[in-house]
């Protein structure tokens, strides 16, 4: 590096501003951190936590709903709309559909991570790896639309169920669409947690309990198990978040009684133009992940992020 | 340990998986080329003529170039603001650190839908008007995360004696950034830079309250997606958004992962 001749030149000449000012940073690693981090921290501070707060301040305002406007008058008529129908049904829907989809990623990837880690030759776990974490960089919007072909009446699911002589099966735009789609586009969110928790049980703890005598199935259920449930719960945390704030899903594969929270903010901001109303509605998921967050971190979760 | 028969099983499983990931995408590549604008399987014959169709289409244009600006635009924001943050957090240690580098994390953890609905209050509230950069304003949000990651990851596997070095032989702390620095973080910049494109390129639920009336490619995919327009057109730009996504995830993996290129 040494020989590098601009290296040479850019050091001696017109060195002493700039030496003076590295050196400074040099002594001064505080003030050097503060310098990097101020502008990033400034723009988060002020856009987005600001927004944050924006948000929260909003859902204490009204709409007119005359000349729908929004009223700045504080008062708590959202929040106690939130509690007439539909909305805790809308809500139970969510969380319930939240929870399939939750649970069915688990039942989904648990073999496949285990495949990965214990069966897979390392260069074929690489191209699962990426295989599984690529379609979650595809346009999710895509993703979502490929099964409204699907599911379609003349689409490729009942050209198959034909094929096999089995009847039609017309589950588009109903709950059970939604259940599917979001199992596929948050899968990979499941997966990555649960290979990494896999991933880092010693080979010798499976021996172990081979040697005192477990069987597979033992040593699955008290070995393997409970040394996954960190990874299971960090998964768990992403397939039941973004379930809980997505309004495309339903607006493109659900039917009309399948109204999720995110519909609800979705159309209050646009067609019912109730800002407000969605701004306070849209505090419900925000409350639920914070109980979610608070009951996964005692399980391990956040460690196996 | 584990017998025959599970391995077998455990095969079969991740074939299954293997296949329940793939195949909608597959199908949806192919119906791109379906020669009739009726959508049903299978396709009666094979045509390219929606993707010239889609290409002379003004308002498909129009969108494409938006979010081809927004996305630029948003990706050297994240670049200088994910960057920044990441070598000013890497190796401090101060009160407080935490909760900073989870400020960075949180636009990736709350559901889109509140960081879009929280950013349209926002700008409602101040009365800007929404344009190109309110749209660059909601992406960077969560593009941000993505080059910190990357970088302060690659900060974090290199030794610390490198700095040192270089300034023990003199170097000023701007030469330690251009020889020693950059060398280091080059292939982690350009990987967060990629995946923050890529990102921001088919973002929707964030995007959709920061655009107000204007539409990305994605918004008036949805849109015609919805009032069932235009299908044999989104087929075409759908497999378009797969592909100009996937490449650049695909070389930022290899810029990440592989150890001949990935070593600092």
């Amino acid at each position: 590096m040494a020989t590098d001749p601009a290296l040479l030149t850019e050091g001696s000449p017109r060195g002493g501003a700039l030496r003076s000012v590295s050196r400074f940073s040099w002594r001064r690693p505080g003030l050097k951190t503060f310098g990097q981090i101020s502008a990033p921290v400034a723009a988060f501070v002020f856009v987005y936590v600001a927004a944050l707060v924006a948000l929260l301040i909003k859902g204490f305002w009204t709409t007119d709903s005359f000349t729908g406007k929004v009223v700045r008058s504080w008062n708590l008529d959202n929040f106690r709309t939130i509690a007439d129908a539909p909305y805790p049904t809308i809500v139970l829907r969510t969380l319930g559909i939240a929870a399939a989809v939750t649970v069915t990623c688990m039942v989904l990837a648990f073999p496949y991570a285990y495949f990965l880690v214990r069966v897979a030759s390392p260069r074929l776990r690489l191209v699962l790896l990426v295989a599984t974490v690529l379609p979650l960089w595809v346009s999710y919007l895509v993703r979502v639309y490929s099964w409204r072909l699907i599911l379609n009446p003349d689409g490729a699911l009942n050209w198959v169920l034909n094929g096999l002589g089995l009847p039609d099966l017309n589950i588009a735009y109903t709950n059970w669409a939604m259940w599917l789609v979001f199992t596929y586009i948050w899968f990979p969110f499941m997966v990555l947690p649960v290979y990494a928790a896999l991933e880092r049980i010693p080979y010798s703890y499976v021996e172990a309990s081979a040697d005192l005598g477990g069987r597979g199935l033992t040593t699955l259920r008290r070995v393997i198990l409970p040394l996954a449930i960190p990874g299971l719960a960090a998964g768990s945390i992403f397939t039941f978040s973004l379930t809980l704030g997505d309004y495309i899903a339903p607006s493109l594969v659900g039917g009309p009684g399948s109204s999720l929270i995110g519909t609800v903010v979705f159309d209050n901001l646009g067609l019912a133009n109730n800002a407000p109303f969605a701004a306070a509605f849209a505090t419900v998921p925000l409350a639920i992940m914070a109980v979610y967050l608070v009951l996964m971190k005692r399980l391990g979760a956040f460690e196996s992020l | 340990m584990e017998t025959r028969g599970t391995r077998i099983g455990l095969w079969l499983w991740a074939a299954l998986v293997f296949a329940f990931l793939w195949i909608p995408l597959a199908i949806m590549a192919v119906y791109a080329f379906n020669s009739s604008n009726i959508q049903s399987w299978p396709i009666p014959g094979f045509t390219t003529k929606w993707f010239s169709e889609a290409w002379h289409d003004r308002e498909v244009r129009d969108a494409l170039w938006l979010s081809v600006r927004a996305g630029l635009l948003a990706t050297a924001v994240a670049l200088v603001l994910g960057s920044l943050a990441a070598f000013g957090l890497a190796r401090a240690r101060f009160f407080g650190r935490d909760s900073i580098s989870f400020l960075f994390v949180l636009p990736i953890a709350l559901p889109g839908i509140i960081t879009g609905l929280a950013l349209n209050s926002f700008l409602v509230l101040w009365g800007v008007s929404f344009s190109m950069w309110t749209i660059v304003i909601g992406h960077a949000t969560f593009c941000v995360v993505v080059v910190y990651n990357n970088v302060i990851a690659r900060l974090r596997r290199t030794s610390g004696s490198f700095f040192e070095a270089s300034a023990d032989l003199g170097a000023t702390g701007f030469q330690t950034f251009r020889y020693v620095t950059l060398p280091v973080v080059g292939t982690a910049l350009v990987a967060g830079a990629l995946l923050a494109f890529a990102l921001s390129w088919d973002e929707i639920v964030v995007t959709y309250f920061t655009a107000g009336a204007q539409n990305t490619l994605p918004l008036l995919l949805f849109g015609f997606i919805r009032q069932g327009q235009n299908l044999p057109i989104v087929n075409a730009i759908a497999l378009v958004v797969i592909v100009v996504s996937a490449i650049p995830v695909y070389i930022a993996q290899r810029l990440t992962s592989d150890p001949g290129s990935g070593r600092p």
